[in-house]
């Protein structure tokens, strides 16, 4: 028997739940505001390169960002914007990224997901799937070798990056060294456009839990509710010297695999099914029956964040442009050894 | 009492752990079993909890330590044999040649690769790959010929604020010696050495064919040839004046390495020389790789797949003839 979780850790009852909730919906909300402006940005030929967005995903990936603590560490991956703003980074980090400009973290040097602050804890990704789980694991190596207690690690992936070997033997390290790592994969259905049927065999994604000797959990994505007790529980028991935690969510990728992606491909059946439904909608449905909100409070939250997205847009389109005048193309820290004869 | 290539190996890493608290070794059958060559025996004894065992898992063992050097550590990983860190091949290009570029953060790692062949050790236990790791932006790599540049350049390795690619050759392991080690310099990398001076002809060579090299270069000074043996220590950066400097004096230059003949560090030495040096050749610049075949099994064969001291002196006369 898998280790899901029967009894919610966090009463939705409690008064702290329901500011943590709502605060969670704040950050969800900002996320699909600014990656909507990222993507009409992006049709308007302002923006190099891909956009991908988390569309669908925002209850999960905010899940994450929200139970970390300031400390912990947070490898995000592609669909993660609303996990990256409540783990703490800042609003201008995505549009200076996407916009190039020059302040923004990678300055031009990487662009679009991959951005972080690793001395502050987010790692940034590459696009080699899998490839952030060992990452993560070390860091918490790290720590514990250095005495540091109490800190915990978390990455996501998708249903597609289960399959690769980077995958298995990271999770496996973890495992073997019983580190404080959540591993939050969100089954969105589609690896860009491969269905789940042409990419694992097993009857669930967690039960590959019970293989790497980790506790695993399932979890209804489009439930922010969900997602909040079932992670929270995890970073628990993470915390708590429980091991490795593998969260399994189930939802709908609500978009192409980037905006270049009309995704023609997916069944229309999948968005009437209840993995379909918007967790944007759905968690403010929640907010109006629990009368955690009004109506009216939901329309001036948008609006905070429209105008949250607007003004970080316009500071952005202020700011000088990365430019290979500024460039030392130094890809050493030991400068003495760079190979300048090339 | 003398102390080997091999025995310098594990003198560096003991001296590092010893010095600096942030260092640490991770590998495959590396703490209590000493690993598969020993380079780490009794470590675990003298540094507990700071020599660990990891899952036979390449690219999880590299992309732990860039992790690991995020959080402010020093970690060594030993490959079990060069062969295998194709398999963390992503996790060295792409995460951690890349990372001090994307993030001005450097990631301090070094791994430490057995590399090379031994007789009878066929096409997945032999390879010489600072060929294909010299390609990648972010990478330094040390190709270490002599006990006391094992013993230097590992220790720099671990110094430097970059991912070191730290090929030790295994043939080479218990076969040279020196009475005691020196005080390390610390400035080695970077910095081609003369290993036998010479008038008639430059090899530029690194690693175990340096051996070869001299070798070959003694036997020719029975006939009057004298060679000048330029040993490359670091194949990335590549002292390229030095070797110009010997060239000016020689006029003529073969390289000699273990890798295979496709691009290359041979290649990349004959291109630099070509468009720097053009004017001090008095014949066309040549190299000696091993064949371009996978390396094979049998010990006659594998010997002669690889530049040997005869094929050496072959091509030198050659060479003086033009």
């Amino acid at each position: 028997m898998l280790n899901t979780l029967k009894e919610p850790q966090r009463d939705a009852l409690q008064s702290g739940f329901q500011e943590q909730y709502v605060k969670a919906f704040k950050w969800m909300l900002l996320a699909r505001t600014v990656e909507e402006k990222i993507a009409s940005l992006w049709r308007a030929g302002k923006i190099a390169g891909g956009v991908y967005i988390g569309k669908g995903q925002e209850a999960v990936s905010v899940a994450i960002g929200t139970m970390l603590r300031h400390g912990d560490i947070f490898a995000p991956l592609i669909r993660d914007q609303a996990g990256r703003l409540a783990f703490g980074e800042p609003l201008l980090d995505i549009l200076r990224t996407y916009l190039g400009a020059k302040t923004a973290p990678a300055r031009g040097r990487d662009g679009n997901v991959h951005r972080g602050h690793p001395r502050e804890g987010t790692y940034p990704m590459i696009s080699h799937l899998g490839a952030m789980i060992s990452v993560v694991a070390g860091g918490l190596l790290a720590r514990r070798m250095k005495g540091i207690t109490g800190t915990v690690g978390a990455t996501s992936i998708g249903d597609g990056g289960t399959s690769t070997g980077a995958f298995h033997e990271g999770l496996n390290f973890a495992a073997v060294e019983k580190l404080p790592l959540i591993l939050v994969v969100t089954n969105n259905q589609y690896a860009y456009s491969t269905p789940n049927s042409k990419q694992f065999a097993c009857h669930d994604l967690v039960d590959k839990a019970v293989g790497y000797g980790i506790e695993g959990y399932s979890m209804d994505g489009t439930d922010l509710r969900q997602c909040l007790e079932v992670v929270g529980h995890a970073v628990d028991r993470a915390r708590s010297g429980g091991g490795p935690q593998m969260v399994v969510a189930t939802c709908l990728r609500l978009t192409g695999h980037a905006e270049h992606d009309d995704a023609a491909y997916m069944d229309e059946e999948l968005f009437k099914q209840p993995l379909g439904r918007d967790c944007i909608n759905a968690t403010e449905s929640f907010l109006l029956e629990q009368n955690w909100a009004s109506e009216t409070a939901l329309t001036t939250w948008r609006q905070e964040a429209k105008g949250a997205v607007e003004a970080a847009t316009q500071q952005v389109q202020r700011e000088p442009a990365c430019s290979p005048a500024d460039e030392d193309w130094m890809p050493l820290a030991t400068r003495r050894l760079a190979d300048f004869d090339l | 009492m003398s102390i080997t290539y091999l025995e310098a190996i594990r003198e560096a890493q003991a001296k590092a752990l010893r010095d600096d608290p942030r260092v640490y070794i991770y590998g495959q059958d590396v703490a209590d079993f000493g690993g598969a060559f020993k380079a780490t025996k009794n470590l675990a004894k003298e540094f507990p909890g700071r020599v660990l065992d990891s899952p036979i898992s390449e690219d999880a063992m590299v992309g732990s330590v860039v992790g690991a050097a995020i959080e402010g550590m020093r970690p060594i990983v030993e490959m079990q044999f060069s062969d295998f860190s194709s398999n963390a091949f992503n996790q060295i290009i792409n995460q951690a040649a890349a990372f001090y570029w994307r993030t001005n953060i450097p990631c301090p790692i070094t791994i430490r690769m057995p590399s090379g062949g031994n007789p009878g050790s066929g096409p997945f236990h032999s390879q010489a790959l600072e060929s294909v790791y010299a390609h990648f932006p972010g990478l330094i790599v040390m190709t270490p010929a002599t006990v006391e540049d094992a013993y230097d350049l590992l220790l720099e390795a671990i110094a430097i604020d970059d991912p070191v690619i730290f090929c030790e050759h295994k043939f080479l392991y218990n076969r040279v010696k020196v009475e005691k080690l020196l005080e390390p310099n610390g400035q080695s990398a970077g910095k081609a050495r003369i290993a036998r001076p010479g008038r008639d002809l430059t090899i530029v060579t690194y690693s175990a064919t340096v051996h070869d090299a001299l070798l070959a270069a003694q036997e020719l000074a029975r006939s009057g040839i004298q060679v000048e043996v330029v040993d490359l220590r670091t194949v990335k950066p590549l002292d390229i004046e030095t070797v110009l400097g010997s060239i000016a004096n020689t006029g003529r230059l073969l390289c000699v390495g273990e890798s295979w003949p496709w691009g290359g560090v041979n290649a990349e030495v004959i291109a630099r020389v070509a468009s720097k040096g053009f004017h001090l050749l008095d014949s066309p610049p040549q190299r000696l790789n091993s064949r371009d075949v996978p390396i094979p099994y049998h010990p006659d064969l594998w010997r002669a797949s690889r530049p040997s001291v005869a094929m050496i002196i072959e091509r030198v006369r050659k060479i003086l003839q033009w």
